[in-house]
């Protein structure tokens, strides 16, 4: 099936909703907003069932590149369409549940720009357009936080600065590549551009630029106080999904333009260890943490150290991006399931620390049950997704000889499971304890949704060899030879 | 096992999964006092795997074997197969789950939280028969890595600042064996592609050895590693006796089937389904094997003598007799092998016969303590008696099962040139009767005279020392400890199997 | 060294200016400020790619003035954040 057409309707009819349930009245907004959100999410969904394995391309009005804007989805991108729509749409339904949750009835004209926005980064097939809808999506995000009551104000001042600054730098690489390839067209560009020190430093600038927005060590300290502060539907879209636009920007440009040249090595292995130390750090600070949302929010730090490994592991092995890809998958699944089950367990019990928790797992045994898959799965235990992408990832690293990253990605897993263990555990009951906080009764869809995700991320574990095979087969799969 | 043998494309080693996973998922849904569907789900599911062993146990001695697979990561299937080794486990997995469980329903009559237990207990089983029907290792990771997990809220099933400590560190300790044993399976994967367990060892893999047999021994060396912390060898056994603090019927299933057996089960995978004995022995890594498994032997007999709380001694008693299966699985000689196989089901059966019977003195006369149990024998007659039986055979007293075991391993030690093993296996036994004939004493010891006073004081005597669904179990395991040790000749005993099973390897 | 050269060395000065002040300086006016700072050096960069050859080249001049509306719409949801920060910090002292 081919109808590209469709592409632009996935930013398009987002922002046009937005804009109509901006106009709604606030106290209808939910039931139009949710409304909305639910056919962008159904958008999304038969679009990347349209897709299936092929791959469309759209020139905007028929101006082809390098003049008009061009769209298109490959494998990869239908990979990360389909992750926003899974996500999306289950936020969706969570929010639509307990508005208190959601931030209120604003959070459905900037939930709707957001998801626009993400679809739009998926499926730019030019640098400006790109840069454009990174911007969309830093703002909306950043409104969508200080939705998150007086005290979110800060962090999602915060959070704005970071992404601004982000953004700049990442703008001044789109500039450095126009200005030697003369176009900004994605394939072409980097099909013309030539190794050297401009080359480097548009992917030094890239580095910085996308680090910054997916907030890896050491540019991350945004992110433990932004994510938390957020209102649990919107802390679940910003780690599940919009730390993820930085991170397919960041790769399309590595994969498309870097070459074996000392310099870009060195770049690439700065990359590593950056993510190395992220990926003990985010654990080590975890495990410290004593309440839900902080944890869930440093396990982030720790993931996003990963998809910085990925530059050194994905390099010509398709063993290393179909896993890369598949970890950027199962990361999202899990982290909108944990925080979305933090979320549930803060809203029933008040407070979201851990001293205050005891009992939860008889009381909200489904919410605690999708904290644990999900944590499961993110640990890399088999048979979840995150240990489909685990080992990818591990056979990639023996097949590149690089195994010293054997034991980032090991250690890692046990960090991960660590910090889930202390989450579970905080649930038992205590006996003896004669004050069992008594939680307040929760709707079912708050615990049934994070459940389903977690579910989803062992279901698509098991069945993952379909998938597997459609990412190694896509173009991007090879990097550079 | 003969040439003609065939191997069909089943549904049904799927099925024996789902036998207790389907369960798992009901009963996590039911309510606390759904009893009669939990207990219905729970032994229908037992029965319904007891049912498919038996049904199956004749084909395969034939030499047929049953296989299920899908694809999953690229390039590796995901495989189940029924071949003799796996259903011989698969057997006293489905046997022990059946009257564990009988056990469990009588154990927590009125306790909180059942739906939870019973359908982690389900799990558990799940996986350990997953772990015994993997047809390669990628599938035993999986289940290796489940079975870690479902058995973490059973230890902490109580939720004391104990079982929470136990569990935690029980899981430290196993999760980072996992983790050991995935660097494994990775490495060898990428060097050789997904392997089948084969009897005897695998080709590929021996092709390996030669070529590099650097790598390959320190991937046998990973592989066995990540095993020994299941199989608590010293020195990654430390978390078996914290783990004592979960419910009667967990540890009777941890400690008879399920965690340790699965470790001990791995061992020998790896070594004689995998490697292969004379690989395994070119590359050095049975006499390292055998050396750790003949120390942990007298270490855990030495430690348990020292542990007055009942559980603790029964907690280092497994830890020592785990490792028969470990020693023998590295001997090479026929009877070694079968002794350390056979040795896997009868352990399995003293052992649980043992908690069993520490349970109930827990559950009705309130003793943990060794010291306290002068004279229970009076009182509880069957249970003193089943742990009569339980400890001489943990000892190896003839015609016992311990003994079927004990003494094939002593001279298969002898067979393989390996005389130490000899005063290994003497010494041990002696230990084992220093620690568990002074509880068999104590038992059956007239009680001191303020007790008998208090216990003619208490209630008219009941028609049952003990509440049924706890008695039975006990009585049954201990009959079948004596059935197994006498009948050892028979076609289809646990000895005429493991002999058959054994064979494979020396072909 | 022509004008073009010139605003391809001082753009990136620009930049970096701006990020350290927006780092360094703790006021939040002042931050919004540095941050515009740095914006204008990524524009002058791309004004001066566009004025390389013979005639000008629209396309960066166009990024350009998209660059410019994202600023304006960036700093006016910083301005905002910025007074209700204000805003909550006063409470606070307040009390």
């Amino acid at each position: 099936m081919n109808y590209p057409a469709l592409l632009p309707a996935l930013v398009l009819l987002p922002l046009l909703l937005a804009a109509v349930t901006a106009l709604v009245p606030r106290g209808s907004r939910r039931t139009a907003g949710a409304a909305a959100a639910s056919t962008t999410g159904a958008l999304g969904i038969g679009v990347v069932a349209l897709i299936g394995g092929g791959s469309w391309e759209l020139a905007l009005a028929g101006w082809e590149a390098p003049l008009g804007i061009t769209l298109r989805a490959d494998g990869t991108s239908t990979a990360f369409l389909a992750l926003v729509a899974v996500v999306g749409t289950a936020v969706t339904v969570y929010a639509a549940a307990e508005p208190s949750l959601a931030g209120g009835p604003d959070f459905w004209p900037l939930w709707l720009v957001l998801w626009a926005g993400l679809n739009g980064v998926v499926v730019a097939g030019d640098l400006f357009t790109i840069y454009v809808m990174l911007e969309l999506v830093t703002i909306a995000a950043v409104a969508l936080v200080a939705l998150g009551g007086r005290s979110a104000a800060s962090p999602a001042l915060r959070y704005l600065f970071v992404g601004v600054v982000g953004s700049l730098l990442f703008l001044l690489a789109v500039a450095l590549v126009y200005a030697e390839t003369g176009t900004l067209d994605l394939p072409q560009a980097t099909a013309a551009l030539e190794p050297g020190p401009v080359l480097t430093s548009i992917l030094a600038l890239t580095l910085l630029g996308m680090g910054t927005k997916m907030a890896l060590f050491p540019l991350h300290a945004w992110l433990p106080v932004a994510h938390p502060a957020a209102p649990a539907a919107v802390s679940a879209v910003l780690s599940a999904l919009v730390i993820k636009a930085g991170v397919i920007v960041l790769w399309r440009i590595w994969f498309g333009i870097a070459d074996g040249t000392a310099a870009v090595q060195v770049l690439g292995v700065a990359a590593g260890i950056a993510g190395a130390v992220a990926v003990f750090w985010g654990g080590a600070m975890a495990l410290r943490s004593s309440r839900l949302k902080p944890i869930v929010a440093y396990s982030t730090v720790a993931q996003v150290g990963y998809f910085a490994i990925v530059l050194s592991l994905a390099d010509g092995s398709a063993a290393g991006w179909s896993g890369g890809v598949i970890l950027v998958l199962a990361h999202g699944l899990a982290k909108a399931a944990m925080f979305l089950a933090a979320g549930t367990l803060a809203f029933a019990y008040g407070t979201d620390r851990l001293s205050r928790l005891h009992g939860a797992i008889s009381h909200t045994p489904m919410t605690v049950a999708a904290l644990a898959i999900a944590g499961i799965s993110l640990a890399g235990l088999p048979p979840t997704f995150g240990f489909v992408a685990k080992w990818q990832l591990l056979v990639a690293t023996i097949e590149q000889g690089e195994w010293w990253w054997i034991g980032v990605l090991l250690l890692g897993g046990l960090l991960t499971f660590g910090y889930t263990a202390a989450m579970v555990r905080a649930t038992f009951n205590r006996p003896g304890d004669d004050e069992v906080p008594a939680p307040y009764p929760v709707p079912a869809i708050l615990a049934v949704v994070p459940f389903i995700l977690a579910i989803a991320s062992v279901a698509f574990g098991v069945f993952s060899a379909g998938l597997v095979d459609l990412l190694a087969e896509d173009p991007t799969a090879r990097g550079r030879p | 096992m003969t040439p003609e043998a065939s191997v069909d494309y089943s549904i049904v080693p799927l099925l024996m999964l789902l036998t207790s996973l389907i369960p798992a998922g009901i009963i996590f849904c039911l309510r606390e006092d759904q009893v009669r569907w939990r207990t219905t789900l729970n032994l229908a599911g037992a029965l319904a795997k007891v049912g498919f062993v038996v049904a199956l146990i004749p084909p395969v001695v034939a030499g047929d074997k049953l296989r299920a697979s899908m694809p999953w990561v690229p390039g590796v299937d995901l495989v189940l197969v029924t071949d003799a080794f796996s259903l011989f486990f698969v057997a006293l997995s489905a046997g022990l789950w059946l009257v564990t469980t009988i056990y469990a329903i009588g154990y927590l009559e009125g306790a909180p939280n059942r739906s939870r237990f019973f359908g982690f207990f389900s799990l558990c089983v799940t996986a350990t028969t997953g772990i015994a029907l993997a047809g390669n290792l990628i599938t035993f990771l999986l289940f290796f890595e489940m079975l870690t997990l479902v058995t973490y809220p059973l230890v902490a099933h109580r939720g004391t600042k104990d079982a929470l400590d136990g569990a935690r560190t029980y899981l430290a300790y196993t999760l980072g064996g996992g983790v050991v044993l995935l660097a494994g399976v990775v490495w060898l994967t990428v060097l050789v592609g997904p392997v089948e367990f084969t009897a005897g060892g695998v080709e590929a893999v021996a092709e390996l050895a030669a070529d590099r047999p650097g790598v390959t021994t320190a991937i046998g060396a990973l592989l066995l590693i990540g095993m020994s912390v299941k199989a608590a060898i010293v020195p990654l056994h430390g978390w078996l006796p914290v783990a004592m603090v979960a419910p009667a019927p967990v540890s009777a299933l941890l400690h008879a089937v399920a965690v340790v057996k699965a470790g001990a089960f791995g061992i020998v995978r790896v070594v004689h389904d995998l490697f292969g004995l004379s690989v395994a022995g070119d590359l050095g890594l049975l006499p390292v094997l055998a050396a750790f498994a003949g120390f942990t032997i007298v270490y855990g007999s030495i430690r348990a003598l020292a542990q007055d709380d009942l559980k603790k001694r029964l907690a280092y008693s497994t830890i020592s007799q785990l490792s028969y299966v470990a020693l023998g699985a590295a001997l090479v000689a026929p009877l070694a092998t079968a002794g350390a196989l056979v040795h896997i089901v009868h352990q399995g059966m003293m052992k649980i016969t043992l908690f069993f019977c520490a349970g109930l003195f827990a559950e009705v006369q309130g003793i943990s303590k060794i010291s306290q149990l002068t004279g229970v024998g009076r009182r509880m007659p069957l249970t003193a008696a089943a742990f009569t039986v339980g400890s001489l055979g943990m000892i190896g007293l003839p015609p016992l099962a311990g003994f079927v075991s004990k003494w094939p391993l002593a001279l298969g030690g002898l067979d393989a040139g390996t005389a130490w093993v000899l005063p290994v296996l003497i010494v041990s036994t002696l230990l084992n009767a220093a620690y568990f004939l002074p509880v068999v004493y104590a038992l059956w010891r007239p009680e001191p005279d303020e007790q008998a006073t208090a216990a003619s004081a208490g209630p008219p005597r009941r028609r049952l020392e003990a509440p049924a669904a706890l008695l039975w179990p006990a009585v049954v395991t201990a009959a079948m400890v004596l059935f197994m040790g006498v009948a050892a000749g028979w076609t289809y005993s646990p000895w005429s199997l493991a002999e058959m099973i054994a064979e494979g390897s020396y072909r | 060294m022509t004008v073009v050269d010139l605003a391809l060395i001082a753009g990136p000065a620009i930049v970096v200016i701006g990020l350290v002040g927006h780092l360094l300086v703790g006021d939040l006016l002042r931050r919004i400020v540095a941050l515009n700072v740095a914006s204008g050096g990524v524009m002058m960069v791309l004004l001066a790619i566009a004025a390389r050859g013979e005639a000008p080249d629209p396309v960066p001049q166009a990024l350009v003035l998209t660059g410019i509306v994202i600023m304006a719409a960036v700093t006016g949801v910083a301005l905002a954040l910025a007074r209700r920060v204000d805003a909550v910090t006063d409470e606070s002292e307040g009390r």
